[in-house]
């Protein structure tokens, strides 16, 4: 059972709800990515995604962006960023590591030699948002037989062909958008994504998690009571954003707490 | 030959081309894929085109002898397509109003588009007004400072214009920005493209929309000359001209294609826009892969040209492909050889070229020099210099 699979399977059995916070490696400097990775476990994060940084993040809004720029500042690589899971690995052997980021910087490592040292390393998911399963089906191949889960997106905009064809490729998780736009947008509509996630619920077993507007206890709570897990992102960076070297760790444990009594 | 057939059904250009972008796109790609099958034969809808080509645009439009160009030179003739008299000032409109004519049939009220020069953004403000729909370009701040008299242009004819401040501030941001827009507006809004680049179906659509300017210079060469040119040059940035007259020339194996793009400083100093050239590495961005300047860890780096509309690091994934399959041949031309070719045609022709095109001269000009009179170069003259007299004053060190 992977690391991925394990933690569902755990978390369901304590009826609990995953939280998955999102930070780009690399911000707002290399030398505290492993610190906070750390930092989020011990607030409660149940799985980390970690952003690959990359020049042109079109799935992004400008939080996430801004995380981006500010990681690239330090010529943040993919290779820097499996370095970085590597040294987390060190003193944390349980919590999943998803990578999620964008195909150019794959490519230019090379699909196959990029799947063999994310497995060396100890990454257990890869999300790569401008790969739809259409084009990616070598590259799955790849993953899987290196132990690594495809995890993919949904959206609102995926009927039911898709969500079938989509899940079908996935594994250890899927992550539905939460909305129409780029992650860190607004007007979240609840009953909308309620709705949206039972439909998924009736094509697949994997566990759903949702994403791209949870921006506070509120949203958090309201989205863990129809998902298997809550995606934080933008809200993270904003918190990593607005601190210092004194209360950045501080900082990001307090804010995930309070995620983790939101939604449990 | 067997005859070319391209894209395949997902738009693939061999290893090029395709949809690479995230979920949340794919079903619009869809949408707009569905509906340009439907339309791209659509008598109708062919017919309100080409009227609109014919009395918004003033189409066709002419093939023109530089006899006086060729004469100095003293080798091969040199025709141009005159793309410079199109309503706009440049080829770009054949694409707008394409695209603007299926966003209404789609029913879209809103029509948003990114620009580097600002030639596609007026471009598509244009068709915007004349058919009454809300118009939104994406424009890098550093281009809107570069480039103020098009801005400006593109407010009166009604649009919006949203400088980006994010990454590089240019065409390439500009691209991203007008994404993000899209996919958050997605109900509503058709997102025009500006060039060969692009996920499925914008390379081949926009090609297809361009593609008259080849039908019609098939035509005239054969009139005017009794036979089809040696060779056909285009600067390529993105290369939606360069398609445009290389598509109805790709089966006439006897005609050399040959794409020019833009070697700012020279290639060996890394300071241009020329990945084609360059031999870089091919990647995934804007979702289609193709050839993309780029570092050693796949982060897209900043480009260089004089002139903005040849100032971005891909290129559209079919001159990728026609590179390795050797139909085209690609070669650069920097920013002082374009200068020099900008001035010689002013006062040789009495034409004021756009800097992009006056890389395709500069390099036809080269070409020439090496052939025989009995021979024939066709320059896609892609647009005119008006837009330009800044920049080029300001390279004399004259304010204007």
């Amino acid at each position: 059972m992977s690391r991925i699979q394990a933690t569902f399977a755990a978390l369901k059995s304590q009826g609990k709800k995953a939280l998955i916070p999102y930070i780009t490696a690399g911000d707002p400097h290399p030398k505290h990515t492993v610190a906070l990775m750390h930092a989020l476990v011990e607030a409660g994060s149940d799985v980390i995604e970690l952003g690959i940084p990359f020049s042109d993040p079109m799935a992004d809004g400008p939080v996430i962006q801004r995380a981006t720029e500010r990681a690239l500042a330090h010529h943040v690589s993919l290779g820097d960023v499996l370095e970085m899971v590597g040294e987390f690995r060190q003193q944390d052997n349980r919590t999943p590591i998803v990578l999620m980021g964008y195909a150019n910087p794959v490519e230019a490592m090379g699909q196959q030699q990029f799947a063999e040292r994310a497995n060396q390393v100890g990454v257990d998911g890869v999300l790569i948002v401008d790969y739809p399963p259409e084009e990616s089906e070598d590259f799955v191949g790849l993953l899987k037989s290196r132990q690594l889960d495809p995890i993919f997106l949904l959206s609102p905009t995926s009927d039911a062909k898709r969500v079938s064809m989509i899940t079908g490729q996935a594994s250890g998780f899927v992550y539905y958008v939460s909305l129409k736009g780029v992650t860190g947008s607004q007007n979240l509509n609840i009953t909308e994504v309620g709705e949206r996630v039972a439909a998924i619920r009736t094509q697949t077993d994997l566990p759903i998690g949702v994403g791209f507007g949870v921006r506070d206890a509120a949203t958090a709570k309201a989205v863990a009571e129809v998902a298997d897990a809550i995606v934080v992102g933008s809200r993270m960076i904003q918190e990593i954003e607005s601190s210092n070297e004194a209360n950045l760790l501080n900082n990001v444990r307090q804010l995930t707490s309070e995620l983790r009594q939101a939604i449990d | 030959m067997q005859l070319y057939d391209m894209p395949d059904a997902r738009g693939h250009f061999g290893p090029y081309g395709g949809i690479f972008v995230a979920e949340t796109l794919i079903e619009a790609l869809e949408e707009l894929r569905v509906m340009y099958e439907r339309y791209r034969h659509d008598p109708e809808f062919l017919a309100e085109f080409a009227y609109d080509l014919k009395h918004f645009v003033g189409r066709p439009s002419p093939i023109y002898y530089a006899q006086r160009l060729s004469e100095k030179i003293g080798g091969a003739k040199i025709y141009l397509k005159r793309e410079d008299l199109n309503h706009t000032g440049a080829h770009k409109v054949n694409n707008t109003i394409g695209q603007a004519l299926l966003a209404k049939r789609m029913g879209k009220p809103r029509v948003i588009a990114e620009t580097g020069a600002g030639q596609h953004g007026v471009a598509t403000a244009t068709i915007a007004a004349r058919l009454g729909l809300e118009c939104v370009v994406y424009m890098g701040s550093e281009d809107v400072k570069r480039q103020a008299p098009n801005v400006y242009r593109m407010k009166l004819l009604g649009a919006t214009v949203i400088p980006v401040e994010s990454g590089s501030k240019t065409l390439k941001d500009a691209l991203n920005e007008a994404m993000r827009d899209w996919v958050t507006n997605i109900s509503n809004t058709f997102y025009i493209i500006g060039t060969v680049a692009g996920p499925h179906p914008y390379p081949m659509m926009v090609r297809d929309f361009q593609a008259v300017i080849g039908i019609e210079a098939k035509e005239q060469m054969l009139e005017m000359t009794g036979r089809q040119p040696d060779a056909i040059i285009a600067c390529v940035g993105g290369g939606s001209n360069a398609m445009g007259i290389f598509y109805p020339y790709i089966d006439v194996e006897d005609v050399r294609l040959i794409g020019v793009e833009a070697a700012g400083h020279g290639i060996e100093t890394g300071r241009h826009a020329a990945p084609l050239t360059a031999n870089s590495p091919a990647g995934v961005l804007h979702g289609n892969r193709t050839y993309l300047m780029q570092d050693a860890n796949g982060q897209i780096i900043e480009t260089h040209s004089v002139s903005a509309g040849l100032d971005y690091p891909g290129v559209g994934p079919e001159h990728a492909w026609l590179k390795d399959i050797k139909r085209a041949e690609y070669v650069a031309i920097t920013d002082d050889e374009a200068m020099d070719a900008f001035h010689t045609l002013c006062r040789t022709e009495g034409i004021i070229p756009a800097l992009e095109s006056s890389h395709a001269l500069a390099y036809a000009m080269k070409l020439a020099a090496t052939m025989s009179p009995d021979k024939t170069l066709l320059v896609n003259l892609s647009g005119r210099g008006d837009k330009d007299i800044n920049t080029v004053a300001g390279l004399s060190g004259i304010t204007l």
